[in-house]
């Protein structure tokens, strides 16, 4: 018998099975089974949980297909939360669960060695640099050891030149006058894969008027540990990031990746039954801002000069449905002078990334990798935009195996090249 | 034939991925939107095309196995929920749209593309597809056919029958037939009108020809607030009384205000509201003013205590779509509901509203109402809790005293969400025997051996 948390449980039961999360869900909109929808998946939990149904390896498989975007939330009329219900379920399965041998390696790799540990993160990236640099990358895919979709990953997951964190100090001075003094989040995966981004995002929060700070004792936001079920390790995590801003005495907690802040924002669900972190938590918790929630909040700086692009808004789940930011970075593109903002069909809908869900479920996150592809080259797109490392990883691929070939930019990306950053993001877009 | 020879038949046809038959995944599958009748098929298939819809039909038949076609389970009345051991043929990937023929306002599409979806495809154009089933953006065009589907703005458009033009399907035996088309009113029996409503009993439809409307050239959205219902529905009467044919005519009562305010499809609502009432008003813009001034002042005559004009195509969307989501929020009332469907002449408003109190306080059970006053269509939702023995059953004889009173009021047990399992025995409070038999005597030329979607509608006395 699954065994649920109260909060999960609530979230159950007000599920009345209306479907109205059928259609926006990305799994149901590509398979129409019932059991992949976020009612299919709500009916075997409830089941699960009442002792009626047991886990088969079935029931596993539709419940491990979910990519938690968490698009039927804001669907539901009721406002069952989703995700609240299958994190929860997830974690409680896991503890009885039996992977196998290389599934589990991968798990334990990534989640438990990897990803918690900054410093390790940056090793194995250093690594992948040099592997990178002597060409062995491509001689793997020239001798056909890489093949399709993993040589199309390892041509996109460039490690580039520098890390956000080797380049950028503690403090950032604003520039002109102060109006306001933020700690930057720098991420783990967008720290050394997108460093450009984060000292974009840097610059364009110094050229607002902000004292950027970036406390050193932050660590990875616990997403990852938390959508695979290891809510302990979610809340040291969770601790220790809070201890390090707290200390920062700032206005606002900026992040520039979505998956990261919706778990951010979420640290006083975490740590509610925590009485020395809980009252912490929701002060923390207070002081997050996506950077474009933030960037759409303040008297923006006039661009120096105009972009006379075609972009295509990509909504990051974690934006759209996990904290409601849809407008916002729309308004902060349409801000840039030149720029035209195109409508993209679907763009609330998961391009597939969904945190390690593009490496353990290859076939489904093709498929919508795929479906997005088709939908931004129906626009002419030439920039698509989004707010979150993942996804902008994901999109990359998708030009690669896919097309269109178009230039994958985090928001703020195109808004320091407005402001005559040097748009070092960009470069390494193209393959 | 066994489980194991069915499940790689049907593998055959659909491909592996698209026929569940591990009893954990077929759970899934045990009810619709109703969860008063639960019971789980014997398999799942999910054909791509018409064809292997044709083809499933005619394996199943030949080894004597009944089946049921199913949308997208938002059925109310418990119409997809299997009897005893059918094959479940679900149609969500046949969603293709064949045609769009805008010159002359037709489309085609599959059965499992959806209702919204249609209006989404053509209203840059201006145009969209009338029939608006509150689960619109959920529900297939198939399931609408099946149901004869209506919703919020069928009061002056009318509801699906008279959008349907043309209809593809799958006979009892697997034959593919096609019925109608795109020109009107073809010669001979209306079997297009027979198949509609006629809830997956006598074939399985898979391709629809549905008329496209022009989006009218203007819209005023009324909002009105009122301290009862009663003062509400005195308002309704006072429109239709003024001459004035409404795109749609709303109400809410304050369970369901409460219901849908705690969710995200909040609009707002100052608290502590008794009724809602929505009135559409479209067409020309001129003359548009005039009709929205006439409406306001019934409203005020009839004592609302706050009324109001949209502001903006946003404000009125937000309102439709608060309305809209008004079943689904049930849940923030209780673990379970099940929605009456009863239609009444809609001078008896107010009498059966107040005998679906009664029937409420009788059983212990509350009950939220929403309803297409304008078409007298009452919509109760009676709210229990599955896990406390007795309450589905208490349920479940609320909603058929409910319907007995909208029969003595002159009125009707479905409006438009069918009578599938769950008001079988209210079909005999309705019906003489001979008519159902007369139907019945229908059914069996185009299903002679029971074998699509078996015992529904009918009481098993017919």
């Amino acid at each position: 018998m699954l065994a649920l948390n109260e909060q999960s449980r609530a979230n159950v039961e007000m599920c009345v099975h209306c479907g109205f999360c059928l259609p926006v869900c990305p799994t149901y909109s590509e398979l129409g089974i019932e059991d992949d929808s976020p009612r299919g998946r709500i009916h075997l939990i409830r089941n699960l949980a009442s002792g009626r149904l047991e886990s088969t390896s079935k029931v596993l498989e539709h419940l491990d297909l979910c990519l938690a975007c968490r698009a039927c939330e804001a669907a539901c009329p009721s406002g069952v939360k989703y995700g609240v219900i299958i994190e929860d379920a997830r974690a409680s399965l896991e503890q009885t669960r039996e992977r196998g041998f290389w599934d589990k390696g991968l798990r334990n790799f990534f989640l438990r060695g990897v990803f918690p540990k900054p410093g390790r993160l940056r090793w194995l990236a250093r690594a992948m640099r040099v592997w990178q640099g002597l060409g062995l990358d491509r001689a793997a895919i020239m001798l056909g050891l890489l093949r399709g979709r993993m040589a199309a990953m390892a041509e996109t997951a460039k490690v580039p030149d520098r890390f956000g964190s080797d380049a950028l100090p503690a403090f950032i001075p604003a520039s002109g006058t102060r109006r306001y003094t933020v700690a930057f989040v720098q991420g783990c995966v967008t720290d050394v894969l997108f460093g450009p981004t984060n000292i974009a995002t840097v610059r364009v929060l110094a050229a607002n008027g902000c004292d950027v700070k970036i406390p050193a004792a932050q660590t990875c936001c616990g997403a990852l540990a938390s959508h695979f079920g290891d809510l302990e390790q979610a809340r040291r995590q969770a601790r220790q990031n809070i201890d390090a801003f707290l200390a920062a005495g700032v206005d606002y907690i900026i992040v520039n990746a979505a998956g990261c802040g919706s778990t951010l924002k979420e640290y006083h669900h975490l740590l509610a039954a925590d009485s020395a972190y809980a009252e912490k938590a929701k002060q923390f918790v207070a002081q997050v801002r996506d950077v474009s929630e933030f960037l759409a909040s303040i008297e923006l700086a006039t661009p120096a000069k105009p972009l006379p692009l075609k972009v295509a808004y990509q909504d990051a789940c974690h934006l759209a449905h996990g904290q409601g930011i849809r407008l916002q970075p729309r308004k902060v593109l349409s801000s840039i002078p030149g720029l035209e903002l195109v409508e993209l069909a679907e763009s609330d809908i998961c391009c597939g990334s969904a945190g390690i869900y593009n490496i353990v479920q290859p076939e489904m996150a093709d498929s919508l990798l795929c479906r997005k592809m088709r939908n931004i080259a129906a626009t002419g797109a030439r920039v698509v935009a989004s707010g979150n490392a993942g996804c902008m990883m994901q999109l990359r691929l998708g030009v690669k195996r896919f097309g269109p070939e178009v230039e994958v930019l985090h928001v703020v990306d195109l808004l320091d090249r407005a402001y005559g950053g040097d748009g070092a993001a960009g470069r390494q877009s193209r393959g | 034939m066994d489980d194991r020879l069915l499940a790689k038949e049907l593998q055959a046809i659909a491909g592996e991925r698209y026929v569940l038959t591990d009893p954990s995944e077929l759970l899934a599958y045990e009810c619709d939107g109703n969860t008063l009748f639960k019971k789980t098929p014997r398999a799942v298939v999910l054909p791509g095309s018409t064809e292997e819809v044709a083809r499933v039909v005619r394996l199943l038949t030949a080894n004597n196995i009944a089946y049921i076609p199913r949308g997208a389970g938002t059925g109310l009345s418990s119409g997809v929920v299997p009897r005893d051991g059918e094959v479940m043929i679900g149609l969500a990937r046949l969603n293709r749209v064949l045609e769009i023929d805008l010159r002359n306002h037709r489309a085609v599409v599959e059965a499992g593309h959806t209702n919204l979806k249609i209006t989404q495809l053509v209203q840059d154009k201006g145009f969209y597809y009338a029939p608006d089933p509150s689960s619109q953006p959920v529900c297939t065009i198939g399931g609408n056919v099946a149901e004869n589907a209506g919703g919020a703005h069928c009061l002056k458009y009318g509801v699906t029958t008279n959008h349907v033009l043309g209809l593809t399907l799958v006979t009892w035996d697997g034959e593919i037939v096609r019925l109608g088309g795109k020109a009107l009113d073809a010669p001979g029996y209306d079997l297009v009108g027979l198949f509609v409503g006629s809830e997956g009993t006598m074939g399985i439809v898979t391709e629809v020809t549905v008329r496209l409307m022009r989006k009218a050239q203007g819209f005023k959205t009324v909002m009105a607030l009122f301290n009862s219902v009663s003062q509400a529905s005195d308002a309704v009467s006072g429109v239709i009384a003024a001459g004035i044919l409404p795109g749609a005519l709303e109400i809410m009562d304050k369970q369901a205000i409460i219901a849908v305010e705690l969710g995200p499809l909040r609009v707002g609502y100052p608290e502590g509201q008794e009724a809602v009432l929505l009135i559409d008003v479209d067409g020309l813009s001129a003359g548009l003013d005039t009709q929205a001034e006439a409406i306001l002042r019934i409203c005020r005559e009839a004592g609302c205590t706050e009324v109001r004009t949209a502001r903006s195509p946003e404000e009125r969307l937000r309102w439709w779509t608060n309305r809209k989501g008004a079943f689904g929020a049930a849940g923030n009332l209780a673990p379970n509901y099940v929605v009456q469907d009863g239609v009444i002449p809609r001078s008896k408003l107010t009498e059966v509203l107040a005998e679906v109190a009664a029937v409420g306080q009788k059983y212990g059970l509350p009950i939220a109402n929403v309803f297409h006053a304008g078409d007298g269509n009452l919509h109760p939702l009676i709210c229990y809790d599955e896990r406390t023995p007795g309450m589905s059953e208490k349920a479940l004889k609320a909603g058929s005293e409910i319907l007995a009173a909208c029969v003595r009021a002159g009125g009707s047990i479905s409006g438009e969400h069918g009578i599938g399992i769950e008001k079988m025995a209210d079909m005999s409070v309705l019906y003489s025997p001979d008519d159902l038999a007369a139907q019945k005597a229908v059914h069996d030329v185009l299903d002679p051996h029971d074998f699509c979607n078996p015992d529904k509608i009918f009481p098993a006395s017919a």
